[in-house]
C-alpha cells in the first residue's frame, strides 16, 4: 500500500528523512515513535506529498509521488489526514466541515452527503453536534469530527500526527477508541503516538524513528519486551514512566 | 446666525450641496462624492483581491509582477496618479474619457494596491493548518483558496478595508482639481462665487464628511458582529 525506497528528504541543511524503507501492508496498523524533531511527523506527511520528498521513491496505492503524471489532489482524497491541532475550518458548522469535500470532489449531492456525514458522526459518538461550531466543541470532540471528515472522503488510507497529543488527558480515550474501531475495521493506519497502550493493543508493528532514521522496526510485543537500541529503550524508559 | 456665523448660504444652496444640478444637470456634491467612492470602491474590492491573489501566488513570475506592480502604486501620491491618468488615459484612449472615471480609474488603481496588501495579509493570517487541512481532503490549492482561506481571511479583512474606503471618501476631494464637481469642488464653487462665508461653507462639508465616514464606520462594526463566529460557550 505504502513503500518507502530509500527516501530521503532536507530543511536546507538537516537531514529530516536519512535513507528511509519501509512497507506497510493494505489493513496494517502501524504505529510511529521517537523522540521530538526525530522526523516522525515529516515521515506521514510525505505521504500525501504535504512535504516532497528529495531523493528516493515514494509509492502509494501504486503511485509515484514523483512521477509529474500521478494527480496529486486525487491522491490526497484517497488519504485521510488528522492533525494534532485538528484544523477543522471555524467559520463553517460540523456537518459542513464533513460535507465540503465531498460534495466538492466526489460530487455528491447534499442530501447525500449530509446522510453520509450523519452516519459517520453517529460512528464518533457527536450525532448531536451536526450544527455546532468547531469553537462550541471541546478539543477531544473536534478530533473526532477530523476524523469523520477525514473517513467522509472513504479513504484507503489513514495517517495521523499525534492525535491526542493536544487533547486534555481526560478526552484522549474517546479519541483513541474511535481509532480502535477503525484499526478493527481493517483500516491501513500510520499513527504517530506515543499512546502505547493504543500501540500495544491495535498496532501490528512498532516503529521507532532517530535522527531520520527508522531505528527500529518490530510488532508491539518484542519491542516492548525486548527493544534493540539503546535510543529505544533509553525512549521506553521514559515514555512508560510513571512519572510521564 | 451661529456664533457670528452666518450659515444661510448653505440653507440657500443646500440642494447643490447635495446633488449638484441634478436631476436638470449631471449629478454633483455629496451625491457624486459617494457615487465616485462606491464605485471605486466596488473595482478596488475587485482589484485589490485580484492583486492580494497574485502576492500569494505560487508561480514567481505573478507573485514578483504584482508585487512590483504594487509597490510602485504605494510609492506615488495619489495626486500624481490623478493627473497621470487625467493626462494618460485620454490619449490612450482618444478621448472620451469624463472626468469622473478619470478619477473612478485613479481612485481604483491608488485604493487596489492598499487593499492588496490587506488582501496578502488576510491570507497569510490564516493559520497554514487549514490549507494543510483542505488540501488533505483532495481539495485543489484553488478550491481551498476559494471555500477555506478566504471565507475566513475577508471576515478578518473587513476593519482594514472600512478604514481604506473611508480614506477613499476623503480622497475623493482631490478630484475637484481635475474639475469633478464633487462636494470639495461644489463647495469652492459656491465660496467663489459668495466670496463671504469661506468658514461658514468649509465648516459645512466638513461636517459632512465627518458624518459619511462615521456611518460607515458604524456599518462596518454592525457588519463586524454580525459576522463573527459564535464564540465557545
Ligand atoms: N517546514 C520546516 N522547515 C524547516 N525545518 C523543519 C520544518 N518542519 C520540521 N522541521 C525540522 O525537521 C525536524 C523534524 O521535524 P518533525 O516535525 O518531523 O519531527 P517530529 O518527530 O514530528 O517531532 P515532534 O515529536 O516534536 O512532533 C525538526 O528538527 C524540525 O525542527
Ligand atoms: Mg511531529
Amino acid at each position: 500500500m505504502i513503500r518507502f525506497e530509500g527516501v530521503h528528504k532536507w530543511f536546507d541543511k538537516l537531514h529530516v528523512l536519512n535513507n528511509i524503507n519501509l512497507h506497510v501492508r493494505s489493513g496494517e496498523v502501524v504505529v510511529v515513535c521517537g523522540p521530538s524533531g526525530s522526523g516522525k511527523s515529516t515521515l506521514i506527511r510525505t505521504i500525501n506529498d504535504l512535504e516532497p520528498i528529495n531523493e528516493g521513491k515514494l509509492l502509494v496505492d501504486g503511485k509515484d509521488l514523483s512521477d509529474k503524471k500521478t494527480d496529486i489532489n486525487k491522491m490526497r482524497a484517497e488519504i485521510g489526514f488528522v492533525f494534532q491541532q485538528f484544523n477543522l475550518y471555524p467559520h463553517l458548522t460540523v456537518l459542513r466541515n464533513i460535507t465540503l469535500a465531498t460534495m466538492k470532489i466526489r460530487n455528491l449531492s447534499r442530501k447525500d452527503a449530509e446522510e453520509q456525514a450523519m452516519t459517520l458522526l453517529k460512528r464518533v459518538g457527536l450525532p448531536e453536534k451536526r450544527d455546532a461550531y468547531p469553537s462550541q466543541l471541546s478539543g477531544g470532540q473536534q478530533q473526532r469530527v477530523a476524523i469523520a471528515r477525514g473517513l467522509a472522503m472513504k479513504p484507503k488510507i489513514m495517517l495521523f500526527d499525534e492525535p491526542t497529543s493536544a487533547l486534555d488527558p481526560e478526552m484522549i480515550g474517546e479519541v483513541l477508541q474511535v481509532m480502535k474501531d477503525l484499526a478493527l475495521s481493517g483500516m491501513t493506519m500510520i499513527v504517530v503516538s506515543h499512546e502505547m497502550g493504543f500501540a500495544r493493543e491495535v498496532s501490528h508493528r512498532i516503529i521507532f524513528m532517530d535522527f531520520g532514521t527508522i531505528l527500529e522496526e518490530a510488532p508491539p510485543e518484542e519491542f516492548f519486551k525486548n527493544p534493540q537500541h539503546d535510543r529505544a529503550k533509553q525512549f521506553l524508559k521514559q515514555i512508560l514512566s510513571p512519572m510521564h | 446666525m451661529i456664533g457670528g456665523l452666518d450659515f444661510s448660504v448653505v440653507r440657500d444652496n443646500l440642494s447643490y450641496f447635495f446633488i449638484g444640478r441634478y436631476p436638470k444637470g449631471p449629478l454633483g456634491g455629496v451625491g457624486l462624492t459617494l457615487y465616485l467612492a462606491v464605485v471605486s470602491l466596488a473595482l478596488s474590492f475587485i482589484g485589490g483581491l485580484i492583486l492580494g491573489l497574485l502576492s500569494v501566488s505560487r508561480n514567481r513570475l505573478l507573485r514578483y509582477g504584482s508585487m512590483a506592480a504594487i509597490q510602485t502604486i504605494r510609492g506615488m501620491p495619489l495626486l500624481m496618479v490623478i493627473f497621470w491618468m487625467f493626462f494618460l488615459l485620454p490619449a490612450m484612449l482618444g478621448g472620451g474619457m469624463t472626468a469622473s472615471w478619470t478619477i473612478i480609474v485613479a481612485l481604483t488603481l491608488f485604493t487596489s494596491a492598499y487593499m492588496s496588501e490587506i488582501v496578502r495579509a488576510g491570507i497569510t493570517g490564516i493559520p497554514k493548518g487549514q490549507m494543510e487541512a483542505a488540501i488533505s481532503t483532495g481539495l485543489s490549492h484553488g478550491q481551498a483558496m476559494i471555500h477555506i482561506i478566504l471565507p475566513q481571511a475577508l471576515r478578518n479583512m473587513i476593519p482594514s478595508f472600512v478604514n481604506q474606503f473611508v480614506s477613499m471618501i476623503k480622497d475623493t476631494s482631490l478630484a475637484f482639481i481635475v474639475g469633478v464637481s464633487e462636494l470639495t469642488q461644489i463647495a469652492t464653487q459656491i465660496n467663489n462665487r459668495t466670496m463671504l462665508y469661506p468658514t461658514e461653507i468649509f465648516i459645512f462639508i466638513a461636517v459632512i464628511y465627518f458624518i459619511i465616514c462615521f456611518a460607515f464606520t458604524e456599518l462596518s462594526r454592525w457588519l463586524e458582529r454580525r459576522l463573527a463566529y459564535r464564540k465557545a460557550i
